[in-house]
């Protein structure tokens, strides 16, 4: 069956920079004396750490256990001593320090007992267990605990698997390598993972600029017999965004604010793919990855790293970075990040470090006036109205912001790519999310703090009816059944209506700080209110 | 505003705002060399004097407003306000008109409301308002092109006629008076004239007026530049050409003696230069594809409805102004369904 692709708004074609890195056969870079494990390398909760200072570790043990539905496990990526447990600076574009172990290799690089698992025999929990307890992530960058995504969810079965080889960003070719050279790995992780998704379609999205990946990935489909498809998708970037890939392949759009399965299709990039095929197959834990080290650098190329290695160890293996580079990218110059120093340590979502002078990505000029040209809009892969989203970011109307779907946007970059004004409009939509997210928090927790508040009040007030119900039924001594519970029953209303007649006191009338000539107007006009009231009442009742 | 720290994306690949602005002015240019052609360098004096007028109100409305010199003068876009304002004058419009309408169009059509990117209205279309309907007599009182004039103005005649508003010895005032094709077929169709009688004048040639459909198809291929350039979209030409064309055919086939038919339309007054030029203008007009093809669709039928029954010959600035006032309407209500959402 030839699959029909289905394009998507929008996109661009920025300039590619593969070749460099894509040439080379991926290289092991050797075990650094010291690796740096940050707790958390996913998205999630951070991992619970299990070892302590002084430990001695196989390669492959748990050092951290996933903690909570949503988590990954962090695992020794090589033998040696725990050194230290304590904030370290991770490669994050905030630049905060967060949880680290810090190991100290030993040399013997000795591994832990393997446990090969057969995934078809044993009940799923089993497998799924292992693979939380692997710490497989999304190794396309977002690095999402895997497992979460492989649960069968009844309400919602999913009936294609798609693997994303799109690597849609320019310069990143880690996946690219990873699929010429070791294909029938990633396609046994795919049969794996269509096993337990019980999908009954799987198909593999590859850019058409890595053809000899494509044709490794078809041969090695060939071999597997498990009917894997593998599609070569024109080259436009974000093609290798998952919502973009799953529409490009299926013509299914994964609805705003839902996770793909909703319309029966999971996503995983090939090295998950790949991880979870060494983890089934080997026992092996995710303790290394291709990481793709280009720009200013003697040997840009694809290299084998373990995790917790340190940039500047990658680097030398790289033969050092040139005099002039002015920094690090991680991830790709449209959706990556700067990072705040060289060192930090590769983590499982390191898919790319870019060596940068100001010559490859110069400072934009200062930006310009919006002129409306609307190169965004014909852009955006999500059709948004990128100036529109600009105007109420900038203006603080976050309101319209979020009228007008500010969190569709997947931060893609087109945006501001094309922009003749040079405007970052990508950083007017982070700020805008981030204001919108913590205005939401403060509001919650504003309205919790009011429903506390009442119901502490009413809680006062009944505890204060019940003890004078307490008190008239010990001083009126013997009363009849019926009698007492009159009594109770008039005194809960007494207490309603007191709590009611606090509750109108509470509610505030915004006339606090008016002068005080106004708000004796107020009242004066308050009462006239209430009198009006009283007489209409009055005459209605004769 | 300053970004302290860039993030992502750090690549660009944009034409700058004054590269835009570059290439609609290059787009121009044939436009240009028909007009002289047609009509002699009168047109370069009239383009020269409000180029500098809106450079010089550009800059000290800049001054005034505290605002930055060089990134704002360097943007052309007061430059293409200039050209497209002269452009829709009269050739020899006095040079005063043409600094007071500049100026107008500067000051109170863009700089007033906050400068590039800011202004609701086109500004040479402003401009082009203010003028007629101050000056009516001034603006509406054309030349005839060189090639009916008996005998022609020549360059120095031109020039002396724009600043001192006088006439070489035996050059009557015919030769910088005479009725445009769009006023004339209006007038003589209020006498009871046929469209086929009419048409004999001298003023019109084989697609719209004599001489300046040589604009016209000049303009086009300018527009077509544009387009090729991705300057402009298809959208507000496509809509505006198609709707004039539409209407003033299916008024032809109707009463073939009372409305003039599509190819005359098209090629007549401003119509060319607003398909590419002036509706096309990003910052007064709405940026929805739908919305494009809604305001262009409603400039075309607004410019026939007041050519053939308004008060004055062509309608294009007007049509445009009142469309530019709905277009924050029009795009509120074309939002294009975004991805992942039903509606």
């Amino acid at each position: 069956m030839i699959a029909r692709l289905f394009k998507f708004h929008g996109g661009v074609h920025p300039p590619e920079h593969k070749l460099d890195s894509s040439a080379a056969p991926i290289a092991a870079v050797p075990v650094p004396p010291r690796l740096v494990l940050p707790l958390r390398q996913h998205v999630g909760k951070v991992a619970k750490p299990l070892v302590a200072v002084g430990d001695h570790v196989l390669k492959g043990q748990l050092l951290a256990s996933a903690d909570g539905a949503i988590s990954a496990a962090v695992h020794a990526p090589t033998s040696g001593r725990v050194a230290a447990i304590g904030e370290q600076l991770i490669p994050h574009a905030s630049g905060l320090p967060d949880v680290c172990i810090t190991l100290e290799a030993d040399g013997e690089d000795h591994w832990i007992n393997r446990a090969v698992i057969d995934y078809r025999t044993p009940p799923r929990g089993e497998v799924m267990a292992h693979l939380r307890g692997s710490g497989v992530v999304g190794l396309g960058g977002a690095a999402f605990p895997t497992h979460v995504k492989l649960r069968t969810d009844p309400a919602h079965p999913v009936h294609t698997l798609i693997i994303n080889g799109a690597e849609c960003e320019p310069y990143i070719t880690c996946d690219d390598r990873l699929m010429r050279e070791r294909a029938a790995e990633i396609v046994r992780g795919a049969e794996i993972m269509q096993f337990l998704l019980g999908a009954q379609r799987c198909l593999v999205g590859i850019e058409d600029n890595k053809p000899e990946a494509a044709a490794a990935m078809r041969a090695a489909c060939a071999v597997s017999g498990a009917g894997i498809e593998v599609v070569t998708v024109p080259t436009l970037y974000p093609s290798g965004g998952a919502k973009q890939l799953i529409y490009l392949l299926t013509g299914r759009e994964v609805p705003s604010g839902k996770l793909p399965n909703e319309i029966g299709v999971q996503c995983f990039n090939v090295g998950t793919a790949y991880s979870v095929a060494r983890c089934i197959d080997r026992g092996e834990p995710v303790i290394s990855r291709i990481v793709t080290v280009a720009g200013n650098v003697a040997r840009p190329g694809n290299y084998e790293v373990l995790l917790g290695t340190p940039l500047t160890a990658l680097l030398q293996a790289a033969g050092g970075a040139g005099a002039d580079t002015d920094g690090y990218l991680m991830g790709g110059p449209m959706m990556g990040f700067r990072l705040p120093a060289v060192a930090v340590p590769v983590v499982k979502g390191a898919n790319c470090i870019i060596a940068t002078t100001p010559r490859m990505f110069p400072p934009p000029p200062p930006p310009m006036p919006c002129i409306r040209c609307a190169r965004c809009v014909d852009v955006c892969p999500v059709n948004l109205q990128p100036q529109e989203l600009y105007w109420f970011a900038r203006s603080n109307n976050f309101e319209k912001a979020r009228e007008y779907h500010l969190f569709d946007c997947i931060e893609c970059g087109c945006c501001s790519y094309v922009c003749p004004s040079h405007i970052p409009l990508v950083q007017y939509y982070r700020y805008a999310k981030s204001e919108i997210i913590a205005q939401d928090r403060a509001k919650q927790a504003a309205d919790l703090a009011r429903e506390r508040n009442e119901f502490r009040l009413a809680r006062m007030e009944r505890e204060k009816q019940e003890r004078a119900a307490k008190h008239a039924q010990r001083a009126g001594g013997a009363k009849t059944e019926a009698g007492a519970d009159e009594a109770k029953k008039a005194a809960i209303a007494a207490a309603m209506e007191r709590a009611k007649a606090q509750q109108a006191a509470v509610t505030p009338k915004n006339t606090e700080n008016l002068p005080p000539a106004v708000q004796a107007e107020i009242a004066a006009i308050d009462a006239r209110r209430a009198k009006a009231a009283q007489e209409v009442s009055q005459e209605q009742e004769p | 505003m300053a970004t302290p720290l860039q993030t992502s994306p750090y690549l660009a690949d944009a034409p700058a705002v004054n590269v835009i602005m570059l290439k609609v002015l290059l787009a121009l240019l044939p436009g240009i060399a028909a007009y002289v052609w047609v009509y002699g360098g009168a047109v370069l004096v009239g383009l020269t004097l409000a180029s500098l007028t809106a450079l010089l109100a550009e800059a000290v409305m800049l001054r005034l407003r505290d605002r930055p010199l060089r990134p704002f003068l360097c943007d052309g876009s007061a430059l293409v306000t200039a050209w497209l304002l002269a452009l829709a004058l009269p050739p020899l419009a006095p040079w005063w008109l043409i600094v007071v309408g500049t100026l107008f169009a500067i000051v109170v059509g863009k700089q007033l409301f906050g400068g590039l990117g800011y202004n609701p209205f086109n500004p040479a279309m402003v401009g082009y308002a203010v003028l007629l309907i101050s000056f009516p007599v001034h603006m509406t009182q054309w030349p005839p092109p060189l090639a009916l004039a008996q005998p022609p103005l020549d360059f120095t005649g031109q020039l002396a006629y724009i600043f001192q508003r006088t006439l070489p010895p035996g050059v009557t005032v015919d030769a910088v008076s005479s009725a445009t094709p769009l006023d004339y077929l209006k007038t003589q169709l209020r006498l009871e004239q046929t469209l086929s009688e009419i048409r004999q004048a001298p003023v019109f040639g084989v697609l719209g007026g004599r001489g300046f459909e040589l604009v016209a198809l000049a303009y086009l291929l300018g527009g077509l530049y544009l387009l090729q350039q991705r300057i402009i979209t298809w959208h507000v030409p496509v809509a505006f050409l198609g709707v004039l064309a539409a209407i003033t055919g299916l008024s032809h086939l109707w009463q073939p003696q009372q409305f003039a038919g599509p190819t005359f339309h098209l090629f007549s007054g401003a119509a060319m230069l607003c398909a590419f030029f002036i509706a096309t203008d990003p910052i007064s007009g709405p940026t929805t594809p739908l919305g494009k093809l809604i305001f262009a669709a409603g400039i075309g039928v607004l410019t026939w409805v007041i050519r053939v029954y308004g008060g004055y010959p062509d309608g294009v600035a007007f049509a445009v102004l009142l469309l530019n006032m709905c277009v924050p309407l029009i795009d509120a209500h074309t939002q294009p369904r975004v991805f992942g959402h039903r509606k």
